[in-house]
């Protein structure tokens, strides 16, 4: 069973990745890109039936920084947040 | 007796050497080398420390995948003993994701990684690590860093000033950390994760761009403070 895992900074965080690459868009002449902020996506190859909540443990002790980054969890169907 | 300090090593460590090297040179005992895959720690140690690097290539994010190393379980379970902990640079790193202390680093809000010697001022000068130091006195020590930033939430920072656990903070733009935090302190004082390198900084060097001895009262506060009566 596929999951993905798509981990970003939580509002107010500074991303100066996503700055730069702001900056490097608007020189490329892409106008009106309000703002960037990069995340990053993992993939898990779970055995079928693995519910949330473990997915939500790998995430909360070692995918994500809570601290800093929020994370969401796609492909386990409904109520899958 | 001599002081037990023990360094530890991960795949990608790179001032594990500096950091015995100064330990040596300070307590006149040799650093204990420990291996990451250790699952225990040398007995009676007096002082933990965790060294500056790329632990396993910073995958992930920095200090993230140190941080769930065996050894890591044991420096956790001896910090809440009362063991002393001394994280530097990626030290600091593995230390706020083994959540030994609070906050993050980020990435250097310049995008650049940052290799000089930087002014800072002490922030606190009664704890066990800053003893030998005056609070608010200047000192230089050497940073080399890309995720060097430090955050935390308002609350969290508001808490750490409040209860004097900025060990020091940036007297110069840096790397963009809230408040200028350099290094923090646990709240009994007995952990310290700092971005700068003390362990770079114990004696005087022969071209004066370089090193200084600004760190060496780190090591001697901590022996000090940390030396088996």
């Amino acid at each position: 069973m596929q999951v993905r895992v798509l981990v970003r900074l939580k509002p107010g965080v500074l991303d100066p990745q996503g700055r730069a690459v702001h900056h490097a868009l608007e020189g490329l002449g892409f106008a009106g890109v309000g703002d960037v902020r990069i995340g990053r996506l993992i993939e898990l190859d779970v055995a079928d039936g693995t519910d949330e909540a473990t997915i939500r443990q790998m995430c909360e002790k070692l995918l994500a920084n809570t601290v800093i980054e929020s994370f969401t969890i796609e492909g386990l169907g409904e109520g899958a947040n | 007796m001599a002081f037990r300090a023990a360094v530890i090593t991960f795949p990608g460590s790179n001032c594990d050497r500096d950091m015995a090297s100064a330990i040596a040179a300070v307590a006149g005992a040799p650093a204990i080398r420990v291996w990451h895959g250790d699952a225990e720690l040398p007995d009676r140690l007096d002082l933990i420390t965790l060294p500056g690097g790329f632990s396993y290539g910073d995958y992930l994010r920095s200090g993230a995948m140190a941080a769930t190393s065996p050894i890591m379980r044991a420096v956790v379970a001896a910090a809440q003993r009362g063991v002393p902990v001394l994280g530097v640079c990626n030290g600091f790193q593995v230390l706020t994701e083994a959540r030994l202390l609070p906050g993050a680093l980020l990435r250097n809000a310049g995008q650049r990684f940052m290799c000089r010697t930087v002014a800072l001022t002490v922030g606190n000068a009664a704890s066990p690590f800053t003893a030998g130091y005056r609070a608010g006195e200047p000192i230089r020590i050497p940073v080399a860093h890309h995720d060097g930033n430090y955050y935390a939430d308002a609350e969290t920072l508001d808490m750490l000033e409040g209860e004097g656990r900025v060990a020091f903070r940036y007297a110069e733009a840096c790397n963009g950390s809230a408040r200028d935090i350099a290094g923090v302190l646990s709240a009994n004082g007995r952990v310290l994760g700092m971005m700068p390198h003390p362990e770079r900084a114990i004696e005087p060097a022969a071209v004066p761009a370089l090193g200084g001895a600004d760190g060496r009262r780190l090591f001697e506060s901590a022996l000090a403070s940390f030396a088996a009566a």
